[in-house]
């Protein structure tokens, strides 16, 4: 769909960054191509969260660039094309599920008609008029996850959408983020659970802050004679495992 | 910052208080409460001296701590970094949040001002409505100084302290308990330099004034310097980029 000649939605080059004197982000190098769904893998506290601050622009960084649809991250440009979903669901407890997407879509100045659009597509419509509060922890990080939804983002960041979600919805949820990407926006999910990466296009592995592997699902478990993704990080991770980061 | 998603905001804040009914009534009956009970122990002459400035006090300290603890929860809970990814102003988060409790300020100053006036028969020389007009303000100043101090604070327990730090040196400094003149040297020049002073004096203006008097006029301008002044100071310590 996407020339090779396109320009990357995203151009990560050679990211540093530090946290409480601690190197978290050890030079990282990758490009999310436009109209891809790219899984961030990696175990907790391995600095996906850091990357995906990076790219939204709200992390002060040590060194590199973040480029995001041809501009620095975190420009004011980017604000209303560039979604967000943080890992802890940053939603107002004291307000109902619709009360909150109303108040984001006007911060977004997205159509109203977005609201019912996106609590539809996250499985919230019985959960409309009910305060976020008395939520249970996966549906309040489905109304964060909706909060991403809103309007029409050309790059979605999205940290761990599908914590806690059942199958079903998670199944769901893939499926609208395959649309998404089919209709041209880039999507850059991070995840925990190795059995999701097989629904990316393009996989990125990190461990300790370093970029293990970016390559496809299919060439990951090829190159490293893997049945699984997570064999695949194990080999990749085990000394005398194959080579991190192959040339594309 | 446009005045869209600046009312957007202040609607947003005060729907969240609909949902927290116990803490809209504490609002509301707390400075009223204090009013009766001041008025219930002071002699009605000398009510009629500590009533009015503490009328402007009372709400000052009830909207320092819920908007130090409304902001610092929008800083922990997230909230505020996602708007700050989106096309908020910082300007819209701030005066959304003046606009909103400055609204309910507006209600609080009505009620405990005709109560105090009614009920509890609180009588000054000038226009009992001046006095609500310095709660106002006084309320606006308490809302400017908690979004401003929840910047230095991490936790709620280091927000609630701010308030014996910021608060009460300037209650014992206003002219409340000794007359601003009478200070020591160093204390007077302190006192001149801070808010509450102005907020008592123009109370006692209107005690003492049949007439809004210049010196009226111009401490309550003073007093909405301070307030602007101190929310733009909150806007500046919104960080987009953190650590």
């Amino acid at each position: 769909m996407h020339g090779p000649g396109a320009p990357p939605a995203v151009d990560v080059t050679g990211l540093h960054v530090v946290r409480g004197g601690r190197l978290v982000v050890d030079d990282v190098s990758f490009a999310v191509q436009a109209g891809q769904v790219t899984g961030l893998l990696g175990p907790s506290g391995c600095g996906k969260t850091t990357i995906m601050r990076s790219i939204v622009g709200v992390q002060i960084v040590a060194g590199g660039t973040v480029e995001v649809l041809g501009e620095r991250a975190g420009s004011p440009g980017l604000r209303s094309r560039v979604a967000y979903m943080t890992q802890a669901p940053s939603v107002y407890g004291d307000l109902t599920v619709r009360g909150n997407l109303r108040y984001f879509a006007r911060i977004l100045g997205a159509p109203p008609a977005d609201v019912d659009r996106v609590i539809g597509e996250v499985g919230l419509g019985r959960h409309a008029g009910s305060l976020v509060a008395r939520l249970s922890g996966g549906e309040r990080s489905r109304v964060s996850l909706g909060t991403a939804l809103l309007g029409t983002p050309e790059v979605l960041v999205l940290d761990e959408p599908t914590v806690g979600v059942d199958p079903v919805l998670r199944r769901d949820l893939w499926a609208h983020f395959r649309r998404l990407a089919e209709k041209g926006a880039s999507l850059l999910v991070s995840s925990h659970v190795m059995d999701e990466a097989a629904r990316c296009d393009r996989l990125l592995l990190v461990r300790e802050g370093r970029l293990l592997a970016d390559d496809t699902p299919g060439n990951l478990l090829a190159r490293t004679g893997s049945a699984n993704v997570e064999d695949a990080f194990l080999a990749l991770i085990e000394p005398g495992g194959a080579p991190a980061g192959a040339a594309p | 910052m446009t005045a869209a998603r600046t009312l957007a905001t202040a609607r947003r804040v005060l729907l969240q208080l609909r949902h927290d009914p116990r803490t809209l009534a504490m609002l509301l009956v707390v400075p009223v409460a204090l009013m009766g009970l001041l008025a219930w122990i002071l002699p009605g002459r000398v009510f009629d001296l500590w009533g009015p400035p503490l009328l402007g006090i009372f709400p000052l300290l009830v909207m320092f701590l819920v908007t130090s603890v409304a902001t610092l929860r929008e800083r922990t809970s997230g909230t505020l970094e996602r708007l700050l990814s989106m096309p908020a102003g910082r300007g819209d988060l701030i005066f959304g949040y003046a606009v909103a409790f400055g609204l309910l300020a507006l209600v609080q100053a009505v009620v405990v001002s005709s109560l105090a006036f009614g009920a509890f028969g609180m009588d000054v020389a000038g226009s009992a409505w001046l006095v609500g007009v310095v709660a106002v303000v006084d309320a606006l100043l308490g809302t400017a100084l908690g979004l401003f101090v929840s910047a230095f604070a991490r936790t709620e327990f280091q927000a609630v302290q701010f308030m014996p730090l910021v608060l009460v040196p300037q209650l014992l400094l206003c002219g409340l308990i000794v007359a601003v003149d009478d200070l020591p040297t160093v204390l007077r020049w302190l006192a001149r330099a801070l808010p509450l002073t102005y907020a008592v004096d123009a109370t006692r203006e209107v005690i003492h004034s049949a007439t809004t008097t210049a010196a009226f006029r111009a401490d309550v301008a003073l007093l909405a310097a301070y307030a602007l002044a101190l929310l733009a100071l909150g806007a500046g310590t919104l960080r987009r980029r953190t650590a």
